[in-house]
C-alpha cells in the first residue's frame, strides 16, 4: 500500500498562518542551548497541541531529523497530537492522594464523564487525564483543572468542577 | 496593618487568593491601610490558608481561613474564632529547626530587601572572598549529603567539577521534584527562591561555572512563575549576571520546564532533557560532573541542597555538621503527607524516629483510623508497617531496614489500604514512566504488573517469580526508577504478606 506522503493540514490552522507563528517561536529561542523542550512548550501553548505539521520545520531549525524531532515529542506526557477539550482535568493517581481516596474519586470522574484516560468528551468540553503529583500530598487529593489548583477534592467539588466546565 | 496571605501553591488550592481578596476588598471597605503580603507557606498545610497578621507581640497565625472570616480579622483580632497565637509560638514551629527553611513563609519571596534582612546573601558575600577550593571545603566539611534521595556528599561531587579542565562549566538544579509525598523544592522555590539563586550561584563561584538551569516541573507552574519572576529581580539587582555583586565574576542561570516526565528527575535523563532530547537515562561513568549538560563538566545538585548551601557559607561547616546523626548530618525538610492529620513541611535535624514523625508530629491519620503503612522516599521507597517506627531518620538507618529516605517524603496510609494493590501501582508506575532504555525495567515493570496480577487471582506460585523479577530490576536496571522500584513492591509483600494471601484465600 502506498504511503500518504503528504502531510496532513488540520483544518483549524493553514500552513501560512503556522508557519509565521513557528518562525516567531523559532526565532525567540534561536541560540539556546537545547531549546527544543522550550520551542515544543510554545508550539503547544500557541496551537493546543503541537502540530505533525509543525515537526519538520522544527526539526530544520534545529538541525536535527524529523524523527528525531518526533522522538523527542513523543516521548513527554504533556506534548498533545491532537488539541484536548476545552478543559482539562488532570486527577493526580500518586500515592499521597491514593492515600486521601483519589482512586475512588478517578472510578467517579470516568463514570461521570463516561470517559477512560485521556479521553475527550464527545462535545469537546473535558478531556480527563491522570498526572503524577502536583506537589499537594498534605492536602490530597488534588487535580489541576485547566490551569487551576484544587485540593482536598471529594466527589460533590468535583460534580461541581465537571459542571462548570461542561 | 500588615496581613500575609500565602501564595504558596498548597495554600491557594485551598483558597488562599479568594481570602487575599477578601482582605483587600474588607480594608477599602472601612478605609483601613493594608500591606498585603503574599508569602510562602509556613508549612502547616492543614492550617491553609493561613493568614497572618503583624502586632507588638509579633506575627500572629489566624487558620484555616475562608473568606467570610476575613471581617473578623479587622475588628478584635485576638478574639477572632480562628485566632492560634503567635506563629512562632506553635508547637509545629517550635519543634522545627530551620536552617534552610528559615525564610519561607516568613519573607516576601520576592523582595530581596527582606531576604538581606533576614540573612540573604551573607553567603555569597563570604564565597566571593574565597577561592572555589575554600568553598568546596567548606561545603565537604559540612558533611552535605544530596538531598535528592542518593545522598552522595555534595562537596566530593563539587571537588570533582572544580578539579576538573577549565572551560564553560554548569550549575545544573534538580528541581524536578515528581516523588509523591514530597514538596520542599516547590515550597522553596515559590516561599523563598533566592536562596535557590543565592546556593547556585556560590556552587558557581566553587566550581568555576558560570551558567545554571533549574529543571523543574511543568506540574509545577507557580514554581516556574515565582523562580523566574525571582531570578529577574536577582539579575537586576546585580546578584545574577556578568559581575555576581559587583566582584566582577559572572554567573547567570535560568528556569527550564519538563514535560511530564517522572524519569527526568534521574540526573542523566534530566540532562538529556535539558539539551532537548528525550530523557533516557545515560550510562555512568562518565559523570555528569565530567561530561554533563552538553558534554561539559557539571554539578547537578537537588533543590534542597543548593539551598542548603546559604546557610552551611553564612554560618560555617561546624555549625551545620552538628546537627543530625551518624554520617547524616545537618537538617532535613521533612514533608509528612497522604492520609496525616497534621500534614506539612517540617524541617528537622535527623534522627527523630519514624514513629515521632508519624504519630508525634502528624498526629496519626487524617481518618481517625489506624495507621497500616507508611512510605517513605516517593513511589520507589519502602512501605514500612508500624513494627519499623523505631527507625531513625537517616540515611544509613533506612538503608539497613531495606529501604531509603529519599528526598524525605513520609507518604502515610491508614489500615484501608490494600498493598498488593500498592505494590501493583509501583510496577505500574514504573512501566508508565520508564524511559525504555534498559531490558530490566522496562519489561519487568509490565511483566510486574501481570505477575501481581497473577497473585491477585490467587496464584500463590507466583510470589517467588516476583521476588525473582524484582532481584533482576534491582540489579540490572540502568537507573533508580527500574532499580528501585522493587522497594515499595517487595516491602509490600515482606511486611503485609496477608494482603498477598487473603486474595488466594477469595479465590478458592
Amino acid at each position: 500500500m502506498k504511503k500518504e506522503r503528504k502531510p496532513k493540514v488540520a483544518a483549524m490552522l493553514d500552513s501560512v498562518s503556522l508557519q509565521s507563528r513557528l518562525d516567531e517561536i523559532l526565532e525567540v529561542h534561536r541560540d539556546r542551548e537545547g531549546a527544543l523542550l522550550p520551542i515544543l512548550h510554545d508550539v503547544q501553548e500557541a496551537f493546543g497541541h503541537v502540530p505533525q505539521e509543525a515537526l519538520p520545520i522544527i526539526a530544520k531549525a534545529m538541525n536535527i531529523t524529523r524523527a528525531e524531532a518526533h522522538g523527542v515529542m513523543s516521548f513527554y506526557h504533556d506534548f498533545r497530537e491532537k488539541p484536548a477539550g476545552r478543559t482539562v482535568l488532570k486527577l493526580c493517581r500518586a500515592e499521597a492522594c491514593q492515600a486521601m481516596g483519589a482512586d475512588a474519586l478517578a472510578d467517579h470522574a470516568k463514570r461521570k464523564l463516561g470517559l477512560d484516560w485521556h479521553e475527550t468528551t464527545a462535545d469537546g468540553a473535558v478531556t480527563l487525564e491522570p498526572i503524577f503529583c502536583l506537589g499537594l500530598c498534605a492536602c490530597g487529593p488534588a487535580a489541576l483543572v485547566g490551569d487551576r489548583l484544587v485540593a482536598r477534592l471529594d466527589t460533590a467539588t468535583l460534580d461541581t468542577l465537571i459542571g462548570e466546565a461542561r | 496593618m500588615r496581613i500575609y496571605v500565602p501564595i504558596d501553591a498548597a495554600a491557594r488550592a485551598l483558597g488562599s487568593d479568594a481570602v487575599a481578596d477578601a482582605v483587600a476588598r474588607e480594608a477599602a471597605k472601612r478605609g483601613v491601610e493594608v500591606t498585603l503580603v503574599r508569602n510562602g507557606s509556613r508549612g502547616m498545610i492543614w492550617l491553609e490558608p493561613l493568614v497572618e497578621i503583624v502586632t507588638d507581640l509579633g506575627r500572629m497565625a489566624f487558620g484555616p481561613m475562608t473568606p467570610a472570616d476575613v471581617p473578623a480579622l479587622f475588628d478584635a483580632p485576638e478574639r477572632h474564632p480562628k485566632a492560634l497565637g503567635l506563629t512562632e509560638e506553635l508547637p509545629w514551629m517550635v519543634r522545627q529547626t530551620r536552617l534552610t527553611f528559615a525564610r519561607v513563609g516568613v519573607i516576601d519571596p520576592l523582595s530581596l530587601a527582606e531576604y538581606e534582612l533576614h540573612h540573604g546573601l551573607k553567603g555569597l558575600r563570604r564565597a566571593l572572598a574565597m577561592t572555589g577550593a575554600e568553598i568546596v571545603k567548606e561545603v565537604t566539611v559540612s558533611g552535605l549529603r544530596g538531598r535528592g534521595g542518593a545522598g552522595f556528599p555534595t562537596g566530593i561531587k563539587w571537588k570533582t567539577v572544580h578539579d576538573a579542565p577549565e572551560g564553560q562549566k554548569y550549575i545544573v538544579c534538580n528541581a524536578d521534584e515528581g516523588d509523591s509525598a514530597t514538596f520542599a523544592d516547590r515550597m522553596l522555590m515559590e516561599g523563598d527562591p533566592f536562596t535557590l539563586i543565592e546556593g547556585m550561584a556560590i556552587a558557581g563561584l566553587a566550581v568555576g561555572a558560570t551558567r545554571g538551569y533549574v529543571y523543574t516541573r511543568s506540574e509545577y507552574p507557580d514554581a516556574v512563575a515565582q523562580m523566574t519572576r525571582a531570578i529577574e529581580v536577582a539579575r537586576k539587582e546585580g546578584v545574577l549576571g556578568a559581575s555576581v555583586l559587583g566582584s566582577g565574576r559572572a554567573f547567570d542561570m535560568e528556569v527550564r520546564v519538563g514535560a511530564g516526565a517522572y524519569v527526568c528527575g534521574e540526573e542523566t535523563s534530566l540532562l538529556n532533557s535539558l539539551e532537548g532530547k528525550r530523557g533516557v537515562v545515560r550510562a555512568k561513568p562518565p559523570l555528569p560532573a565530567l561530561q554533563g549538560f552538553l558534554g561539559k563538566p557539571t554539578v547537578v545538585n537537588n533543590v534542597i541542597s543548593l539551598a542548603s548551601v546559604p546557610v552551611i557559607m553564612d554560618r560555617g561547616a561546624a555549625f551545620y555538621r552538628d546537627f543530625g546523626i551518624g554520617r547524616s548530618h545537618g537538617t532535613m525538610a521533612l514533608q509528612i503527607a497522604g492520609n496525616v492529620k497534621y500534614g506539612g513541611l517540617f524541617e528537622t535535624a535527623f534522627g527523630l524516629t519514624l514513629g515521632e514523625i508519624v504519630n508525634d508530629i502528624g498526629g496519626g491519620t487524617a481518618t481517625g483510623r489506624p495507621v497500616k503503612a507508611v512510605q517513605v522516599g516517593g513511589p520507589l521507597g519502602a512501605y514500612f508497617p508500624p513494627a519499623l517506627f523505631d527507625t531513625p531518620f537517616g540515611y544509613e538507618e533506612f538503608a539497613a531496614k531495606d529501604g531509603l529516605i529519599g528526598h524525605a517524603g513520609v507518604c502515610i496510609f491508614d489500615d484501608s489500604a490494600d498493598m498488593l494493590s500498592q505494590a501493583r501501582f509501583a510496577m505500574e508506575f514504573c512501566a508508565i514512566e520508564s524511559c525504555g532504555k534498559c531490558t530490566p525495567c522496562r519489561l519487568g515493570a509490565v511483566r510486574g504488573v501481570e505477575t501481581i496480577d497473577r497473585i491477585a487471582r490467587g496464584d500463590s506460585t507466583a510470589i517467588p517469580l516476583l521476588t525473582d523479577l524484582c532481584n533482576t530490576m534491582k540489579a540490572g536496571s540502568l537507573c533508580a526508577l527500574g532499580g528501585f522500584t522493587p522497594y515499595p513492591v517487595m516491602s509490600s509483600l515482606t511486611h503485609f504478606p496477608d494482603d498477598f494471601a487473603r486474595a488466594k484465600e477469595a479465590a478458592e
